[in-house]
């Protein structure tokens, strides 16, 4: 099951949202949330849902040092297949073994329990380079971050 | 071989980990059928798998099993990910 979301440096910039204050986990997962409905993928009841995932199951989604991917299953208030990045103004902390403080935060939403993120390979592509992370949390405007996602998404890294 | 890539929700992070576990066994020449599951269905995805790639969190969620838990710090660390699946398998 695949579906078709924009190649990652064709982001628009409703689903790029910069250097958002967030006080801590649930504040920072919120701003994907807010990102997620501006960009019409979601309803903001989804960030709540994104933030129960984090309660039953623990800061799993914590995945690599300074990189979150906050999501929730499929649901009536995800609307369409949407991806968002956020950076944050401080790091915040989500308590994971390894990986804090997060600095980024992928926001994603899916409309059928199946799907998974076309542009998943891309975006192993772009962060298998670990340089990645942290300049996207030093990104001051979206072509920047749009920029980085294109550089690092060319599928010479093999 | 069976290896099971297992995530909270089924989206998104399993198929992170799946996409770069496939790298990782191309990289030791192993092959493997490599599927990504959620916590609720990995009674069943793994129940003939000989690896469970998870996070650290999820452990305790998986119960009992025949498979090898492997616990990956960095999803993205085609490194780490290759040393523990070369341990895990070899």
């Amino acid at each position: 099951m695949t579906y078709q979301m924009p190649p990652l440096d064709q982001l628009p910039d409703a689903a790029i949202a910069l250097r958002r204050p967030a006080g801590d986990w649930r504040s920072a997962v919120l701003c994907a949330a807010e990102a997620l409905t501006a960009s019409g993928a979601a309803d903001p009841s989804y960030g709540e849902r994104m933030i129960a995932m984090i309660q039953e199951y623990g800061p799993y989604i914590v995945i690599a040092p300074g990189l979150a991917m906050a999501h929730a299953r499929p649901g009536p208030d995800v609307h369409a297949p949407g991806l968002v990045i956020v950076t944050l103004e401080e790091p915040v902390s989500f308590g994971h073994a390894y990986n804090d403080p997060v600095s980024v935060v992928i926001g994603i939403a899916a409309t059928e329990a199946d799907q998974h993120v076309a542009s998943v390979a891309a975006l192993a592509n772009i962060f298998n380079d670990e340089t990645v992370i942290p300049a996207l949390a030093a990104a001051s405007d979206t072509d920047e971050v749009r920029r980085l996602l294109a550089a690092a998404s060319h599928p010479d890294l093999g | 071989m069976k290896i099971v890539a297992l995530c909270g929700a089924g989206i998104g992070t399993s198929e992170i980990l799946r996409v770069n576990a496939v790298r990782a066994l191309a990289r030791l020449d192993i092959e493997a059928d490599v599927s990504a599951s959620d916590v609720a269905g990995v009674g069943a995805a793994a129940a003939d798998a000989q690896v469970i790639l998870t996070s650290p969190e999820l452990v305790s969620a998986i119960g009992r099993t025949n498979a090898d838990v492997v616990v990956i710090e960095n999803y993205f660390d085609l490194d780490e990910i290759t040393a523990k699946l070369e341990i895990a398998v070899g």
